[in-house]
């Protein structure tokens, strides 16, 4: 029976990988709870919600650190070299011979971290919004809203098809539509959330058609399959791929090219990143989750899977998605000085640093040595979701602590929020990329192997890093020392347990996760990869690091007119920076004044007028003819024999022509 | 299971309803009728798998054939394949609902839910027939009906909109008419036998000439472009039901026969026009979802949305593929029970807020959480979201579209992807200004459904559901109607 073919198949990892159907619960988990809560939270979980949504994450997180101490330590490694193992995949949607959608589960390197990523970070959240969103009306609609995020994220990092990771990632967009738009009676949370929707959905378009064009030459939209097809420069698909070209440029490297907007657009890359700060309207652990740590890396993780096609077959677009990290980590950093949202920084810091995944991928190759791009991209990925979402749930604990998201609000609060202090400084630390703490490990693999590849990205990278150190620094010191802030109102404290917890556990992953060895685990062709620290390298990000940090200090530590001054001699570029290049104002243009005035209004006003103006006047063209010939039929016997005297007259002249 | 049972079950609540005293019986005598019906339609997608299982290849089932009128060689002949059954299944679901919400009808109650069923009796009846004659009969019967429908139970210029859509509809039947007529008359043996016919040659000649007609007349109840303007205005003037009866089986009653008799008996001249209808289908996807972005009012927004929708149907036959044309039955099914809920509840929330007007309300997720759920649902479903049927309908049809290598065929697809992001745009405005932001001052008092608006809702959502999240059964069901369809015309 075609209908329900479900089938086992370990590619070589059967007799290894004995049962591994509880890794299917991962994601289900929180499917369970968004149902649960979602269809009976209001009536039956009123306040219980937050507790059964935390529980089921809590199962799938042991199982998902259970999944990776199997996969990394026993089974995952055949001579060496980690495996991709497809434990469970069955058939959804068969198009036609070979070319079918299945729901499927890929184990591989960055698969099973990304589980670990997904759920530890997710977990954090449920825990940390057991305390932050404690008492809101709409508790168990948000627990089950984060239970569907969850699910859409897991499912798509474990997805073995390509049009299954399209399936989930619409289903991300979805759900992080609907935490945008959480706060709904918010007529500014209601646009960023049509905002994010429409921005990430036209990128869609591109990954879409780029996913019909792989797997019309592919033959099969299954991943391992469409790889191996797609990499080997014997097999006719690859050949047919390479030949045919549009515009100069190969099929491949379109199909490739526009698989990589669907992924810049969810990624935040410029010039798709303007819907990313303003997502910031979502509450403050949302952010943390999606548009920081988890979501926002799956244009990144995209990329990363289809790795060996675009290193081995098309270096062009592979390159292309190096400069787009580039220009997008740089752009971010210098927008990011200016702005005095806490959490508008945030957002361009993360643009930044997905920034810098991207271009990491974009200067590795495919094999060995020269993978380490890659092993650093998913590096920085891992430690950039530690440490950012710290700082997420760090700045939600101020706002709630001081019910403001501007700096100007804020100021001395190491008094008062002390464990967020500490906590928010170590993130900082590792974020600017200072030792011994996570980030500086990761941007240091990052350098390395931007510089023995492309020296131009090395130094925008180079740059950029110092900017990141200045704009942390500068949104440290004016939340916590700085001028003291105006603090009104009932003390609260740092919000209990529930919101320390989750800050102290994170923090100490942002310390101490840099002395993981990555390259042990991941990299490009499974193989372990030993990556060496260079003390003569480090000189110079640190020292650049180092000195953003001390600026920062100088201007922001205690309260002083000198950054107004320097903004005021900047004059241009301050203002274009703070505007955010008015890239809001161009797509403005473009969105209202092109798109509905040129072609939505015309195409209005033609359907009303012109084509509903043809049938009406086929209408009414026909009532007046008739209106006029019912003239005709007058019953005139005198009448009828004049027309057929005329007629017959008529038709003897016209006989006669024709004879002649 | 015997094919006329899906006839005299409609035609039986029909005269049960004339027979009732008060407008409670017939509402209840309607909905058993539309329950027996559901059974019914279920009965006959079980016993259609389980023959299918069996090993029965014919292409179609349960045929049984009566003489009707041998002098002409038109008989009653009746039979099913998947693409059919897909189609009843569509039209018992949206039958049921529609009874659903019809509850409050207090005018001329019994002569109301004796035209919805009526109406249901063409649809079926259509569905079924192997005939071209009584195929064409049916069509008829399930037109008259909506006419009435508009016409009396209607609102706004609803003279108008009535004469507009019975008119266009009745334009689109004449041009059936006569391309029946036309292959009637083609060969030697006068045949009107579907089964008959695609086994005779009809000459190339008459396919050039009958193609059009048929696919023309078929397409006006599918909105084609430019025939497409009875929608809009039929749409927002007929009552709740009326719609989702009108956009959920009678736009399917044009797009089924397009395939079924146009492109399945004519090849020819399928292969033929396939360029125009590629280009008309892109048109009306296109520029329906912008003229859709300049609606305020939710019914037209729905109608033109419609219009984009149905062109997916189109494209899907255009492209002549089996993938593309299991896609557009898909779309039929998917778009049926969608814009089915859509008018549903649209419907809903005029009765509660006596308007339509996007700009006039917002923030009603407050007041009535359950049907503004829906509305996002179904909203979802429309702009394609995975899990909802509408995203498989499309995938099918775009997968399908880009079998073809030809640059032609690659940019139409292209063009056709491109209006996902335009009905995001649309959608996500209509569903967001209404639900969401401050509730609109006067709405405090607004109550959530009632069990019959929650039961249609619920039935037409698990249909949504089966196909979004399971839609092996549903391909596995049309694919092999398509491949024969595909077959004939060869490659």
């Amino acid at each position: 029976m075609p209908g329900l073919p479900l089938f086992w198949r370990g590619n070589e990892g059967e007799a290894i990988m004995p049962n591994a159907t509880y890794i299917a619960l991962i994601p289900l988990l929180p499917l369970a709870g968004f149902l649960m809560l979602g269809i009976f939270g209001r009536k039956y979980f009123k306040n219980t919600s937050g507790v059964i949504g935390t529980t089921l994450l809590l199962i799938s997180t042991v199982l998902a650190l259970y999944t990776a101490y199997g996969y990394f330590f026993e089974y995952g490694k055949i001579d060496g070299v980690y495996q991709k193992l497809i434990p469970l995949k069955y058939t959804w949607l068969q198009f036609s011979e070979g070319v079918s959608i299945d729901m499927g589960i890929i184990i591989d390197p960055i698969s099973v971290m990304m589980l670990v990523v997904v759920t530890f970070i997710s977990l954090m959240v449920h825990i940390y919004s057991l305390g932050y969103m404690k008492g809101d009306e709409r508790f168990p609609t948000y627990y089950a809203f984060l239970g569907l995020f969850t699910f859409s994220m897991l499912g798509l990092v474990i997805s073995s098809n390509i049009f299954q990771i399209y399936i989930f990632w619409e289903l991300v967009g979805v759900s992080s539509f609907l935490l945008i738009g959480y706060y709904y009676d918010k007529p500014s949370a209601v646009a960023a959330c049509k905002k994010a929707f429409i921005v990430t959905r036209f990128a869609d378009v591109g990954f879409l058609i780029g996913i019909l064009v792989l797997s019309f030459y592919a033959g099969t939209l299954d991943f391992n399959t469409l790889i191996e097809r797609l990499t080997s420069a014997e097999s006719t698909e690859f050949k047919t791929a390479v030949a045919a070209s549009f515009m100069g440029m190969s099929a491949l490297t379109w199909g490739l090219v526009l698989v990589f907007i669907g992924g810049a657009g969810k990624s935040a890359m410029f010039p798709l990143h303007i819907w990313l700060p303003d997502a910031m309207e979502g509450p403050t652990p949302v952010s943390a989750l999606i548009h920081a740590a988890t979501m926002v890396v799956a244009g990144v993780f995209l990329v990363a899977r289809l790795f060996p096609v675009f290193a081995i077959s098309s270096p062009d677009a592979l390159s292309l998605v190096g400069y787009v990290g580039a220009f997008s980590a740089l752009i971010a950093a210098v927008i990011a000085c200016t702005q005095t949202d806490i959490k508008r920084v945030l957002a361009y810091s993360t643009m930044s640093q997905i920034g810098y995944m991207m271009f990491a991928l974009g200067v590795s190759k495919y094999g060995g040595e020269d993978g380490l791009g890659y092993t650093a991209s998913m590096f920085h990925l891992f430690t950039h979701a530690m440490f950012k979402a710290l700082l997420f749930l760090g700045a939600g604990a101020v706002i709630h602590y001081i019910h403001s998201n501007e700096m100007k609000d804020m100021g001395g609060l190491r008094k008062y929020l002390p464990i967020t202090h500490i906590t928010f400084l170590i993130a900082c630390l590792a974020i600017a990329g200072v030792p011994p703490f996570a980030g500086f490990f990761s941007k240091e693999e990052i350098l390395l192997a931007a510089y023995q590849s492309n020296q131009s990205i090395y130094w925008v990278a180079l740059i950029t890093s110092g900017l990141t150190a200045f704009y942390m620094f500068r949104l440290y010191f004016s939340i916590f020392w700085n001028r003291e802030a105006h603090v009104h109102g009932e003390h609260k404290g740092e919000g209990g347990f529930a919101m320390m917890m989750p800050l102290v556990l994170l923090a100490i992953g942002a310390a101490a996760a840099g002395f993981i060895p990555f390259g042990h685990f991941v990299s490009t062709d499974g193989a372990r990869l030993e990556t060496e620290f260079h003390l003569m390298f480090s000189i110079a990000p640190v020292a650049l690091g180092l000195a953003g940090i001390f600026i920062a200090m100088w201007l922001y530590k205690k309260a002083s007119d000198k950054p107004d001054k320097i903004a005021s001699s900047l004059n241009g570029l301050y203002k274009a920076a703070y505007h955010k290049f008015y890239m809001d104002e161009i797509y403005m243009f473009i969105t209202q004044k092109i798109i509905f005035n040129l072609i939505g209004r015309p195409a209005a006003w033609f359907d009303k007028n012109v084509v509903d103006g043809l049938v009406n006047a086929t209408g009414n063209g026909t009532k007046d003819i008739s209106e006029t010939i019912k003239g005709l039929q007058s019953g005139k016997v005198q009448q009828y024999a004049i027309y057929f005297l005329v007629g017959v007259i008529g038709l003897a002249l016209l006989f006669i022509y024709w004879w002649n | 299971m015997n094919l006329s049972l899906l006839i005299l079950l409609p035609l039986l609540t029909a005269i049960v309803i004339l027979l009732m005293r008060n407008a409670a019986q017939v509402k209840w005598v309607a909905l058993a009728g539309a329950a027996v019906q559901f059974v019914a339609a279920f009965v006959l997608l079980f016993q259609f798998n389980h023959q299918r299982a069996l090993g029965d290849k014919a292409q179609m089932l349960f045929e049984t054939q009566y003489n009707w009128f041998p002098s002409w060689n038109i008989s009653f002949h009746l039979g099913v394949d998947g693409i059919s059954v897909a189609m009843i299944l569509l039209t018992a679901f949206v039958v049921i609902a529609g009874v659903l919400v019809s509850w409050n009808v207090t005018k001329m109650t019994k002569e109301f839910y004796f035209l919805l069923i009526l109406l249901s009796l063409g649809a079926y009846g259509f569905f079924i027939s192997l005939d071209l004659f009584i195929l064409f009969f049916f069509l008829e019967i399930a037109v008259i009906p909506k006419y009435l429908l508009i016409g009396i139970w209607g609102s706004g210029k609803k003279e108008y909109s009535a004469n507009k859509l019975a008119l266009m509809l009745m334009g689109g039947s004449a041009l059936v008419l006569v391309g029946l007529l036309g292959i009637y008359f083609s060969g030697t043996e006068h045949s009107f036998d579907l089964m008959r016919l695609s086994q005779l040659n009809i000459p190339v000649s008459v396919q050039m000439i009958c193609f059009p007609l048929l696919f023309v007349g078929f397409g006006v109840f599918t909105a084609l472009f430019p025939f497409h303007t009875w929608v809009p205005d039929g749409h927002s003037s007929a009552p709740t039901a009326g719609s989702m009866f009108l956009a959920g089986i009678s736009m399917k009653l044009g797009g089924y026969g397009c395939l079924r008799v146009a492109t399945y008996l004519l090849p020819e001249g399928a292969k033929e026009y396939a360029t125009i209808v590629i280009v008309l289908s892109v048109i009306a996807i296109l520029y329906g979802a912008f003229a859709t972005m300049m609606q305020k009012d939710l019914k037209y927004i729905n109608a033109y949305s419609s219009v984009s929708h149905c062109g997916f149907v189109l494209l899907g036959i255009g492209m002549l593929t089996k993938t593309s044309m299991t896609g557009a039955v898909m779309q039929m099914v998917s778009h049926g029970l969608m814009t089915a809920l859509f008018f549903a509840v649209i419907g809903m929330i005029y009765e509660r807020t006596h308007t339509r007007q996007v700009n006039e309300m917002s923030g009603l997720l407050k007041r009535m959480p359950f049907i503004i759920s829906v509305l996002f649902i179904v909203g979802l479903c429309s702009l394609g979201l995975p899990g909802l049927s509408g995203f498989v309908a499309e995938m099918t049809v775009f997968v399908g579209s880009w079998e073809h290598p030809d640059t032609f065929r690659r940019v139409a697809t292209i063009l056709a992807t491109l209006s996902i992001v335009v009905t995001a745009v649309y959608i996500l405005r209509a569903v967001t200004k209404t639900s969401m932001g401050p509730l609109t001052t006067g709405f405090e008092k607004l109550t959530d459904a009632t069990w019959n608006e929650k039961l249609a809702a619920v039935i037409l959502l698990a249909g949504i559901l089966a196909i979004g999240l399971a839609p092996f059964w549903l391909n596995d069901l049309v694919g092999p109607g398509a491949e024969i369809i595909m077959n004939k015309i060869g490659k």
